[in-house]
């Protein structure tokens, strides 16, 4: 899921304060799962905004609420098209993607971001959500025992460790478990460590971020005669 | 009553609210500013509720809870002192005291103890001031009602 938390109270008041009625939207979908943006964390938040302005001598500002059950879908978005008008700005509890499709869906409306997106990550115990996947577009766990360097070694390193492998910790943070550490003895319970005799080509990047945004195409699910630009 | 600070506290039922009592069948004088919200247990107490308290003017909040290790609900209690521990971040950061909330243990057997809470919270608003937060003093009763029925109907 994307993992996202929450901006402090008076970065996301000072964004909104020069409007007089905003709408909190939250998304029900992966930020109410990481606790960041759901329907008890707008309600939390919508209480400390307000609170927040009217200590600021800005409570005539109106602050609702709201959460719809995806924000990066625009057939979700649908159900807030109306209750809008009402509103001169929106801050979305959703991650960067659903406060972009907010923003494409409301070309009028100023769209703010209530959250700071972190990372594709799990759940690794009860509050505590970790990274590990960097989306690169082109996924080698198969090479790697199930666990992927690039996101998960502080230097991406295809052929690791490095120097500063200790005691199966990382040099950048003692906390942080060496990634090839973890390869290697997955590798070895696997039985598969001659895997690693060989020197590991060089990544493709052409898939990643660096080319411009991505997109994915299915044809057979676009809407016939319309295409992928439907 | 203007001036004096108006507490409300979450009482848990095990516990508080029957020390509350107590203190009541004792003839123990304690000030009259609180307002008791019982809850089945303080686990049941949310982030939100405790902002709703101060968004409606309340100048300070008590929760009280079992003793550590004796929550009916084996651990309701410690899930309750970490939701007023993130509450009193977020006053922090939105410029409210965050003394102004609370987290008490007591058992149903201290009556004194649940006087002495009170007392101490009220001395403590009372050196803080009144909530900046505040409307008149009808519109703050009507909000620790509303609180109230939210919870009830929450239960």
């Amino acid at each position: 899921m994307i993992v996202a938390d929450r901006k402090k109270v008076p970065e996301i008041r000072d964004m909104v304060k020069n409007h007089q009625r905003v709408l909190l939207v939250g998304c029900g979908t992966c930020v109410t799962v990481c606790l960041a943006g759901g329907e008890r964390e707008v309600g939390i938040l919508g209480s400390a905004l307000r609170m927040s302005l009217r200590l600021q001598g800005r409570g005539d500002i109106t602050v609702d609420e709201c959460t719809i059950e995806r924000q990066c879908e625009d057939a979700f978005i649908d159900v807030l098209a109306q209750r809008v008008a009402e509103y001169d700005a929106i801050c979305s509890l959703g991650c960067g993607a659903g406060v972009q499709a907010l923003a494409e869906r409301f070309p009028k409306l100023p769209v703010y971001p209530g959250l700071n997106t972190q990372f594709m990550g799990i759940l690794e115990s009860q509050g505590v959500w970790t990274e590990k996947c960097a989306g690169c577009g082109n996924c080698r766990l198969g090479e790697f025992a199930g666990i992927c360097p690039i996101t998960r070694c502080a230097k991406h390193m295809l052929n690791g460790p490095c120097g500063g492998s200790q005691q199966g910790k990382c040099e950048v943070n003692a906390d942080l478990p060496c990634a090839w550490q973890l390869i290697f003895e997955r590798a070895g319970a696997l039985g598969i460590l001659e895997r690693f005799d060989e020197i590991v080509p060089p990544h493709d990047w052409s898939t990643g971020l660096d080319g411009g945004p991505r997109k994915v195409v299915r044809e057979d699910q676009c809407i016939a005669g319309l295409g992928p630009q439907a | 009553m203007d001036d004096e600070p108006l507490i409300l506290a979450f009482c848990c039922h095990y516990c508080a609210y029957a020390a509350a009592d107590l203190a009541g069948s004792m003839r123990l004088q304690y000030p009259g500013n609180v307002r008791v919200l019982r809850l089945p247990c303080t686990g049941k107490l949310e982030v939100n509720y405790l902002l709703a308290a101060f968004e409606r003017g309340i100048d300070g909040v008590i929760v009280a809870g079992c003793l550590e290790g004796g929550c009916h609900f084996l651990e309701g209690n410690l899930r309750a002192r970490r939701r007023v521990e993130r509450a009193r971040q977020l006053l922090s950061e939105i410029g409210l005291e965050p003394e102004r909330l609370e987290m008490f243990n007591l058992s149903s057997a201290e009556g004194t103890r649940f006087a002495e809470i009170v007392t101490i919270m009220v001395q403590r608003i009372k050196r803080l001031g009144k909530s900046p937060l505040r409307p008149d003093p009808i519109h703050v009763e009507q909000g620790v009602q509303e609180i109230g029925r939210q919870a009830e109907a929450m239960l």
